[in-house]
Order: structure tokens, then sequence, then C-alpha cells
């Protein structure tokens, strides 16, 4: 440790851009973000879709650029080419989202093929039969993987029968839609009221303004808008186990509570979800992979979704280290709030904290993404520069309360996923299991 | 879509080498408060040593362990305390250390990554403990996922008879577990000079500040001498080989077969067409491969084509290969695939329209430019054109230079593709049996 480490030039502040709002008389808001940088344009539509039937939601997001009453699907996919562009969809529980890009110059013409498949999807028969035969295939392939294996499992246990509690569809629902039921969720749910669109690039706010206006203002319809319920509270009970055989890691799920981006701990609950578990230099990481090396990427994260937020350590590791790893996962949990974050631990994490909020917008597809994330919470982008001054208000006492009420180990439902026959003895003995 | 449309990105780069022979690349963008600072070494997998497979990656974890003046998983503390995020990744032919920070951490990183080019910690500790975390690395990305190192993983072997190029670039176990300082230190000391490197910054910063910051921090790593890369070349397939294997987590037959093309760095102008084939073949509903097998046959549920093995056309040596793959429907017949890529081919051969070219190439621009909307991709992909073609500014001329791609050249480029050269590997599905 001879030579001094560089400190940090001064900070340039966080300079988001300025969403130009509209709306058009149909219902749809619009946030148009001139961001210059590379040529092109980001877009991205979220239609609210709470309650619909996930399988028939995913046929639809799969099949809705499979032609409409004027185009085929190769014509549809042709003009988007043409302008550089790409166009995909996908559901879930809340809402029938679109994404794309295209180069900017070819905005227009992108917007105009978004208004046709919005306003005339036909469905044929072909293509969505062949859209169905695919979902059907790659939920067979998604099936042997643990990610999705352990992910359904914890979305069953932690919500039940909320939607949110059967986030994936299985084959055999997907195989039971029909083309009937595509159009009539097309029919009752993707309308522009409730709809926002946003574009994000090398734009020019008025002239995409006016592209908007020419090509969706024919989408029409209120549609049956239905609420989505809050999340219910987390009840905790013995881990669940779900048995894979022959797996060579096991996949470790423990979620604990979190309260949403709106609540006033919400600043310390970020940090203080960073420095258990939210960043390389946090505890978790370099007690279970620099230290034991136990596994590649143990993380915690918050999620925060429309129904409610929830805070969640991932942790895949080794077979014969799973019981182990378990005990250092509840052990980092406790000490949040029996071993504090000193004030250098503490703001370490805000600066990183500080700093990802400058890293995430400052591309076109990170201001389109973020955008869309916080407007489906009912927040402006505006909300990063307001939360970015309450980050750094956080005290370490904050860190120690928030910490306390809501990353307790036994305030937790934990779900791993792994071979039984090896993994259930060493876990049984330290813990109340129940396999499923 | 004509050639003269097809929009270029709009930053200046610079470009200078340092006595110790490491090339530097700046190019300011004050677009955002940002800067990406990617380190790109000019050493991949395929120069691992016999018997020690998966080292080059392995060796990437022990650049984070530690260097003079930075202790274990500081080099991690110290960019994430500026607000920043860091990676490494290991590729066939170089590896890369790349940061992303606001703009007042370039002088941290430039630090950082000057202080690790002088030499990692290697110690017996800590290569231990990373020789587990990579080992959990292939459990979750090759061993216990299904079609694990499909296609990239399991072609090379089939198509290739020398070490370099046939061996699995993640390593066996075996051979991680018996790696030793010693070696760590001799790959060091092969590999990793200034004069093997190129340092790339891209952001928000001024030239003048950044190229006095690259002086201090990277002017007095010693200069020593840059490794003579060998030859890699291997004779062109003369018969077809083909080759299967069981995947007891996969539920979907799937295929993969691949072409020699020509080298992508001595050969660029040869190169190009197929890389163009390739999206022609595979890119979206209106391309050729996808509307035949997909929508037309219903014999794939899935196909993508690209050039060079982890497609990345722009950042590979030779020997390569162009590389179609596909996942079959529950029962699908390999063979019926197999045909019909062969007669979409030879349609090809016969001539491609220049609506359709041009759409293609309009979509291979924006993908590029897509790419660069990061200044973290932006750094990397120019440093990557200054090691592999020799001038940085040519990351932002290949769209350019795809788009000067003739019909008859990608027509050409199809007809090349014979089932005498193929190379073809086979995944049998073992899942829910």
């Amino acid at each position: 440790m001879s030579t001094a480490i560089p400190g940090l030039a001064p900070e340039v502040p966080l300079a988001l851009p300025t969403p130009v709002e509209r709306a058009l008389p149909n219902g749809l808001s619009v946030s148009l973000v001139r961001r210059p940088g590379v040529p092109l344009a980001e877009v991205r539509l979220s239609v609210p879709a709470a309650h619909a039937d996930l399988a028939v939601a995913d046929m639809l997001a799969a099949a809705l650029f499979s032609g409409t009453e004027g185009s085929t699907m190769t014509q549809i996919a042709q003009r988007l080419q043409g302008v550089g562009g790409a166009l995909g969809a996908g559901a879930d529980p809340d809402r029938i989202a679109v994404s794309g890009n295209c180069l900017s110059s070819g905005l227009a013409e992108l917007l105009d093929v978004l208004g046709e498949i919005l306003t005339a999807a036909d469905y044929p028969a072909e293509p969505l039969a062949v859209e169905q035969s695919r979902i059907i295939d790659g939920l067979s392939v998604a099936e042997q993987q643990p990610e999705f294996q352990v992910s359904r499992a914890l979305d069953a246990r932690l919500w039940g029968d909320h939607p949110y509690g059967h986030q994936q569809p299985t084959a055999a629902e997907v195989g039971d839609v029909d083309r009937g039921a595509v159009l009539a969720l097309h029919a009752s749910r993707v309308h522009p009221a409730g709809a926002r669109l946003i574009i994000v690039g090398d734009i020019d706010p008025d002239g995409a303004w006016a592209a908007v206006e020419k090509s969706l203002s024919a989408w029409n319809g209120a549609g049956e808008p239905r609420r989505m319920e809050p999340l219910p509270s987390l009840k905790p009970g013995p881990i669940v186990l779900a048995n894979r055989p022959g797996s060579v890691q096991s996949a470790i799920r423990v979620a604990y509570p979190a309260v949403a981006r709106t609540h006033p701990d919400n600043a310390a609950q970020h940090l203080a979800n960073l420095i258990y578990g939210g960043y390389f230099t946090s505890r978790l990481v370099m007690n279970l992979r620099e230290s034991k090396g136990y596994g590649y990427s143990p993380r915690s994260r918050v999620d925060h979704s429309p129904a409610g937020s929830v805070q969640l350590t991932s942790v895949d590791v080794a077979t014969e280290v799973t019981a182990p790893a378990l005990a250092e996962i509840v052990a980092e949990l406790r000490g949040m709030a029996e071993n504090p974050p000193d004030e250098a631990e503490l703001d370490l994490a805000r600066r990183y904290a500080l700093g990802s909020v400058k890293l995430a917008t400052a591309t076109q597809s990170g201001i389109a993404g973020y955008t869309s994330a916080l407007a489906a919470c009912g927040l402006p982008l505006s909300w990063l520069a307001e939360h970015s001054e309450r980050l750094r208000a956080v005290t370490a006492a904050d860190i120690k309360r928030v910490a306390a009420e809501r990353m307790n180990p036994d305030g937790a439902v934990s779900v791993i996923l792994g071979d039984g026959e090896h993994v259930t003895g060493p876990l049984a003995d330290s813990s109340e299991i129940e396999v499923l | 879509m004509t050639v003269a449309t097809i929009p270029a990105p709009a930053f200046a780069i610079e470009t200078f080498r340092l006595a110790n022979g490491l090339r530097v690349v700046l190019a300011p963008d004050p677009g955002a408060p940002v800067v990406g600072v990617a380190v790109v070494y000019d050493v991949g997998m395929r120069s691992e040593p016999e018997g020690r497979t998966g080292f080059a990656h392995l060796f990437e974890h022990m650049m984070f362990q530690g260097s003079h003046n930075v202790g274990k998983a500081e080099h991690m503390r110290h960019v994430q305390s500026a607000g920043g995020t860091f990676n490494g990744s290991t590729h066939i032919d170089y590896t890369d250390y790349f940061n992303l920070l606001p703009s007042g951490g370039l002088e941290l990183a430039l630090f950082l990554e000057a202080d690790r080019m002088r030499g990692p910690a290697i110690t017996e500790e800590n290569l231990e403990n990373q020789v587990s975390v990579v080992k959990e690395e292939i459990r979750v990305n090759v061993l216990n996922r299904p079609y694990g190192g499909f296609p990239w993983l399991k072609l090379p072997p089939v198509m290739f008879d020398t070490f370099p190029n046939a061996h699995d670039g993640y390593g066996s176990f075996g051979d991680l577990e018996a790696a030793t300082v010693d070696e760590a230190q001799a790959f060091f000391d092969a590999f990793y000079p200034a004069s093997n490197a190129v340092l790339s910054v891209a952001g928000d910063f001024t030239v003048e500040t950044a190229r006095d910051l690259v002086e201090r921090h990277f002017g007095d790593v010693p200069a020593r001498p840059a490794p003579v890369h060998p030859s890699f070349a291997e004779p062109n397939l003369d018969a077809e080989r083909r080759e299967s294997y069981v995947d007891e987590r996969a539920t979907l037959p799937a295929v993969a077969m691949a072409w020699r093309i020509p080298d992508p760095v001595t050969e660029l102008a040869e190169f190009l067409p197929y890389v163009v084939l390739g999206e022609l073949l595979t890119d979206g509903d209106a391309s050729r491969l996808v509307e035949r097998l997909v929508h037309r046959d219903r014999v794939a549920t899935a196909v993508a084509a690209h050039a060079t093995f982890m497609a990345e056309p722009f950042a590979s040596r030779g020997p390569t290969a162009l590389l179609i793959q596909a996942f079959l429907p529950p029962g699908g017949d390999v063979d019926t695939v197999m045909a019909g890529v062969h007669e979409e081919l030879a349609r090809v051969a016969e001539g491609v329209d220049e609506a359709e070219l041009g759409r293609v190439k309009a979509r291979v621009a924006a993908q590029l430019l897509r790419s660069d909307d990061s200044v973290m991709g932006r750094s990397r992909r120019l440093a990557t054109a200054e090691v592999f073609h020799g001038d940085a500014t040519m990351a932002t001329r290949f769209a350019v230079l795809l788009g000067e791609v003739t019909a008859e050249s990608v027509a050409r480029a199809a007809a090349a593709l014979t089932p005498n050269r193929r190379a073809v590997i086979e995944v049998v599905p073992g899942g829910n049996q």
C-alpha cells in the first residue's frame, strides 16, 4: 500500500432529461424524451392487463405481429426491418408490453406499424398455431432451468392465490388457448385508456408527437380495465424444498418484506439492501463468494412491482454446501441489525447508489427502461432526482432500524431447489422443512 | 436503404501509443456524466497451455484479486465507491476488463487498471478461492442447465483438430484444480505486457485531461515485449463431420452446423458477406430461415445464424466459422432441418434481391449503433477494433463496410456453404424421458 489511491474529481450533478408529456384524446399517455447520442429511437408501450388470463396474454404477445387484416407477418417484419427496427411483445400479471427500437429516421414508420397491429391485429390461425407450439416447446426447456423452476415455486409460496402467485402458465394452459380467446382478450384489454407510450432517443419531440398523433389516434375503445389488488403479507413458515434430482447446485431463495418506492423508508431500504447483498462489495458477496467460494453470484435485490414490493436473496451454490450457505445467509441478514454498518460502510453504498442512477440514465435504453418501470408505479422520471437527495440523508441509525424491521430472517420465506436426496438431511438438522 | 443513408456515430476518436507500447484510444462525448474505461488484452482461450483448459478465464478472475497498491476485493470496492460498475470477460481471442463510472471516477479507474497491468497479487489462497468460484460459474452456465455450452463449446471439437481451436475454453474441473501460482505468473509474464494491450476511454472528459492522466498512471508500467501470436491455422474440412451427444436436461432436439469462413481480420472484405448472410438468414420473421423452417415447414421452433463462435465478427481472428443453430419441436428430425437449410442456402446462392439486402443492412447498422448507446459498450468496441484491426476508428465504419457488401458476394458466400465442408453437432434430448 505505497501509492495513494486517487480521489474522485468533483461530482457532476445528475442531469435527467425532461420528458415532454402529452396525451391523445383516446387516453394514451405519451412521454417523449430527446436524448441525443446514437441516431436511434427506443420505444416502450405498456397496456394494463391485470387479471388477464396469462396463457392467453402470452399467446397474444407472441402472435401480435403475425398479421393484420391488411398485412401479412412477413410484410410487417419487412417494414420494421427496413428502418433497422424490431418490435417484440411480452405479458406479465400487470400488463402487456411492446418494446423495440429503430433508426431514429424511421420512427414514423415503426409507429405506423405499431398503430396497425394495435388496431387490426388479426391473429391468423396458422401463425397463431406456430406461436402456440413455440411457447409450449420453450416452456419445456424453461422448465428444466433451475432459475425458472425455483421462481415458480417461490411465486406460489409467496403469493398463493394472488395473480403474482402464478406468473408462468403451464404447457397445458397454453395448449388450451384458442384464437377466439386471443381475439377476445385483444378486444377487451388492448386499448389506449391507461396505456403509456415512451419514446426515447435522438428524436425531435414535436416531430415524434406528430407521428404518434398520425399513427395512434385511431386506436380506440375504453376496454374493461381491472385493478390489481395489493400483494398479501409474507407468511413465514418451514423452508420449502423443491426436489430436483441430480442437480449439481442448489438454488437458494430467501424473501423478506419491503416497502414501496413512495414509503419514507425506501431510501434507507435501498442502502440497507446494497450493504447486505445488493452489490459486489456487500457483506453477502464478500462472505459467500470471495471468502468461502460457495457461489458465483450471490445477490439481494428489492423488487418493486405495481402490486407491492419484496426483497429477495438469490444464491446458487454447490449441492454439498447448501446448508452452510443458508446458515451464512441467515447470519448476514441477522447481522444487519445486530452489527449495523458504520459511516464508512454506509457511505460506500450511498456513493454506489448515487452513481448507479447516473449510469442507468446515461443511455437511451436505460432512460426508456427507467421511465417505464417508474411509470408502472405511478412515478415520473424526475423521482430519481428526489430519491438521490433522500439517499444523501440516510443515517446509520436509519439502516439499523429498517434492517431490524424488515431484514429479520424470522420474518422471511425460504425456498430451495436442489437434489433432495443430498440436501434434505443437512438442512433438516437446523431447520424445519416442507418437501414439495 | 442505400449506403449513403446509413448513419455513423458522431463522436471524435483520438489514438496514441505510450513508450511502453500501450495503445490508447480516447473518444470524448459529453452526452452524459459518465465514462467507460476498458482494457483489452490480446490473449484469449486459444492461447492457454495444453492441459490447462479454462486458464485464460481463471486468470481473468485473478486480475480482480488485488495488485501492488490494491488489496483483495479492493478493485471492486474502489470502483463501486465511485458509483461505478466493473466486469471482465474472456473470449476466444481476447480478454477485456471494463469499468463504467460517473465521470469523476476517471482517474481512479485509470489508476486501478494501471496497477494491475503491473501485476496482480497471485497467491495460493486467492487461486484456490477463485478456482471454486469459477467451478460454480461453470455449474450455473454449463452443467446445471439444458444446452449448456451449446454450440460454442460443443462445436469447436467437431470442427477442429488442434488444441488451441478445439478445446473447452471454460475448462475441465481437473485442469482448473491443477492450476498453480507459478503458471499464473508465467501466463501474466507472457501475455499481459502493456504492449499487448489497448486502453480505451469513452464518455464525458476532455482529451487533454485524459491524455495527461493516462501518461501519469500508465507511463511507468514497464515496457516488455509483446508475445508473438502463433498461427492457429488448420486445414479446411473436405468431408462432413457430424457428432451428437445426449443432454440429460434438454427437452428438444437441437442442431448446430458450421462452415469455415474467411479470416475476419486478414480477409475482411471476403468475410463481411458472411456477416450479412447470417442476418439475412435468421434476423426476424422476414428472414429466410425463420420464414421457411419456423413458419412454413414448422420443423424448427427457433433458428439463429451468426459469424464467429461467440457472435462477435469484429472481435475475432481466424480460423472461425459461420454457425447456424436450430431447436426442433419434440421428436423433430434433424436431417429435415439440415435439408431445409441446404435448400435455402441454394436459393440465396441463386441471387439476392436488392430491396431485401437493403433492409438487412439497415437492421445490421441499427444493431451496431445500439452497441454504442452505452459508453461502456463503445469503449469496448473501440478497443477491440484497435486490437484486431489495428485501427479503433474501424469500429465506426463497420456499418458502412457492411453496407457496401454486394448481393453477388452474399450469393457467393451462401454457395460456399456446402455439405462436404460442414461440421455438425446434434443434441439428443434426455430430459423428461
